[in-house]
């Protein structure tokens, strides 16, 4: 079976672990890593496990587009790059998966919203946070039962695991999530808070995601969507698991989350990049699925 | 005794922590009427600054930290408006709050603001410091759970905080776990690297009953800022006991402005009627103390205890060992029910049946 053809920009430790997972899937191969930096160790890896590399940024990539037949680029750079390579990418008709807080396209959640994005036929997807990964789907599956006032979730992230770009810019990060919490999961209000606990050995990723239902909530049909959306996550993101709960207190449900990584290139307690790289993986495997059944053809962007 | 030393004459800046960290033992439930009659009392007697929001300051409202009774902007616009001498400062976590609110609360009066990070988090503050310069705000950079670093490692964080724009730096004892020498080294460490200019602080909690001694040993090194609460009123045990530290800084001869008869007053007539329950070391905020737990898991452990049957004591050592610090409230019911099930005091979860 033919393979869609996949470019990596950033060869930092998303890009580099991106490139385990691809070359896990069925329908996704990875070709291409672009960095730029000449000594990046990512990019001195990236060509031993067989991708050609650049280090001129996604410029160095261009001409060999076409050639190669690139058709979707993971983009882990920064929020102030990533319009101006999502600009040149979509005019050559290459599908950008956004793992940046940019966010230029539509906020994307797999077991959520991805379905419907393919239908749409869009040419960027933005990932939104780790945070949000790791708990929309919950909110999502408390909301699709009955009305959520108020959605709030607390991400516990081992200090190890943030990176500088996040932490030089947290409060984007707490406005991004928030904003994803209502325009993903479905609560009419959304808060997200963020704790970096620098305890050795590291912590592993936690959530702990709060639900105001309108009315009292329907506990059996909660539980049973909460554990029915769990499963679903776990089929890209296995360490992805229930703690405790789901509790009800009044008309708050809470549900305690634990997300451990696959351990690919990324510690295993680093759950939260772990799931940014499995859900950028899930979606671009979506779409590969349709591009190859052809029920999904991607279109040039007019310059 | 005469109670001369060798600190008389020094001006220390105390800044009150009543209507802040008093939240948190009050569980956010502080009307605007009161927030009112005590800024009033303390702005009479002489406290220069007091903190005014939620607990866990600005974006504090949650389900994680509890809804106060009001919104922080309309705490802060009631009260400083009434101010005849004192600043009111407030507090911001990244992570928690946020530049806009940071910005919000400047509007409503807002001069002076802690920029807290867990003690080896810095570099998450970056922008909240800067933004607060840039309005214009009196910006300290707040090192939380301090016990957790050493001295070199606290000084490195306080470096960054400075290189952000910070104006003070400030040693805080979150856990009430530090001993007088601990600070010494701490804020010592701290005054090798930083500006001249720059100040540095002490936020101290009395679970083991130090904060007086504490914050003395913080000035003898150069601390020129002292955190403290009138009554204690605070997380814990409390916070430094002001009208305590007022009156030891009067034998001793450090100058702080503060008319310790007027304060005496508000501790015994405003504060101490206003409690839920008596702030004081008991065995949980001993066992805080001891254990180097965040002050502020106190109510939260003992409300946990009593859902879940495993003693506040348990829980709270647990969350020690878990090394869990502050803003992680959530993981004290996590772990009560984990406990709880291994006790066979609760059923699996919901998803195992």
């Amino acid at each position: 079976m033919s393979k869609i053809k996949c470019a990596i920009i950033g060869s930092g430790n998303i890009g580099t672990d991106l490139i385990y997972k691809l070359r896990r899937s069925a329908v996704l191969e990875p070709v291409w890593m672009v960095g730029i930096d000449p000594a990046s160790e990512g990019l001195a890896r990236a060509k031993g496990m067989g991708l050609k590399i650049t280090d001129q940024g996604v410029d160095g990539l261009l001409p060999h587009v076409l050639a190669d037949g690139v058709q979707i680029a993971f983009d882990a750079t920064s929020a102030y790059v990533h319009a101006e390579n999502s600009r040149k990418l979509n005019e050559l008709g290459v599908l950008m998966i956004d793992l940046t807080p940019a966010a230029i396209g539509p906020l994307c959640v797999p077991p959520v919203n991805l379905t419907d994005l393919v239908s749409q036929g869009v040419m960027n997807v933005n990932m939104i946070s780790c945070a949000g990964q790791a708990t929309i789907p919950i909110i999502a599956a408390v909301a699709r039962v009955q009305t959520v006032d108020y959605g709030e979730i607390v991400a516990s992230l081992s200090s190890k695991s943030v990176g500088p770009g996040t932490r030089a810019n947290l409060d984007e990060f707490t406005y991004t999530t928030s904003d994803a919490l209502v325009r993903v999961g479905g609560a009419k209000r959304g808060k997200a808070l963020c704790i970096i606990n620098p305890a050795e050995p590291p912590v592993i990723m936690r959530n702990t995601i709060n639900c105001l239902t309108e009315s009292a909530p329907q506990e059996k049909k909660i539980i049973d969507s909460v554990v029915a959306m769990i499963a679903e996550v776990q089929k890209y993101v296995p360490g992805y698991r229930l703690v405790n709960g789901p509790v009800f207190d009044g008309n708050r449900v809470t549900v305690f989350m634990e997300v451990a990584g696959l351990g690919d290139y990324l510690p295993k307690y680093a759950g939260n990049l772990d799931i940014m790289t499995a859900a950028a993986s899930r979606t671009a495997e979506l779409f590969a699925e349709h591009i190859l059944a052809g029920s999904v053809q991607l279109t040039k962007a007019v310059a | 005794m005469t109670g001369t030393s060798s600190l008389k004459g020094r001006k220390v800046l105390v800044h009150d922590m009543c209507l802040r960290d008093g939240m948190h033992a009050k569980k956010e439930q502080i009307s605007i009427a009161q927030m009112i009659k005590v800024a009033t009392a303390l702005d009479d007697a002489g406290v220069p600054l007091l903190q005014v929001t939620h607990g866990a300051g600005l974006g504090g409202n949650s389900l994680q930290h509890g809804f106060a009774m009001a919104s922080n902007e309309e705490y802060l616009s009631a009260v400083t408006p009434l101010m005849k001498q004192a600043k009111v400062s407030v507090l911001l976590i990244p992570g928690l709050g946020t530049m806009k609110e940071l910005h919000s609360a400047y509007d409503c009066g807002a001069r002076s603001v802690h920029v807290a990070t867990h003690c080896t988090e810095a570099d998450t503050s970056p922008q909240h410091i800067a933004y607060a310069r840039k309005l214009g705000m009196d910006t300290t950079g707040f090192l939380m759970m301090a016990h957790l670093n050493d001295a070199a490692g606290l000084a490195q964080q306080g470096k960054l905080m400075e290189s952000y724009g910070a104006q003070t730096i400030y040693i805080t004892d979150s856990a009430g776990y530090m001993l007088p020498e601990d600070v010494k080294s701490a804020v010592g460490a701290l005054r090798d690297v930083l500006k001249p200019e720059t100040e540095i602080g002490f936020h101290g909690h009395h679970n083991l009953g130090m904060g007086v001694a504490n914050s003395i040993a913080a000035i003898e090194v150069g601390a020129s800022r002292i955190d403290a609460s009138v009554a204690g009123l605070g997380a814990g045990a409390g916070n430094t006991p002001l009208e305590v530290f007022v009156a030891v800084c009067e034998r001793m001869g450090i100058e702080t402005g503060i008319d310790m008869g007027k304060i005496m007053d508000v501790a015994e007539d405003v504060i101490v009627p206003m409690m839920d329950h008596m702030v004081r070391i008991d065995r949980e905020s001993l066992t805080i103390g001891f254990a180097g737990v965040y002050s502020t898991f106190l109510l939260h452990a003992k409300r946990a205890s009593k859902r879940f049957g495993v003693p506040a004591r348990d829980i709270l050592v647990e969350l020690g060992r878990k090394k869990m610090i502050g803003g992680q409230e959530d993981m004290i019911e996590d772990t009560a029910m984990t406990m709880a099930k291994e006790r066979g005091l609760l059923r699996e979860t919901h998803a195992a049946e």
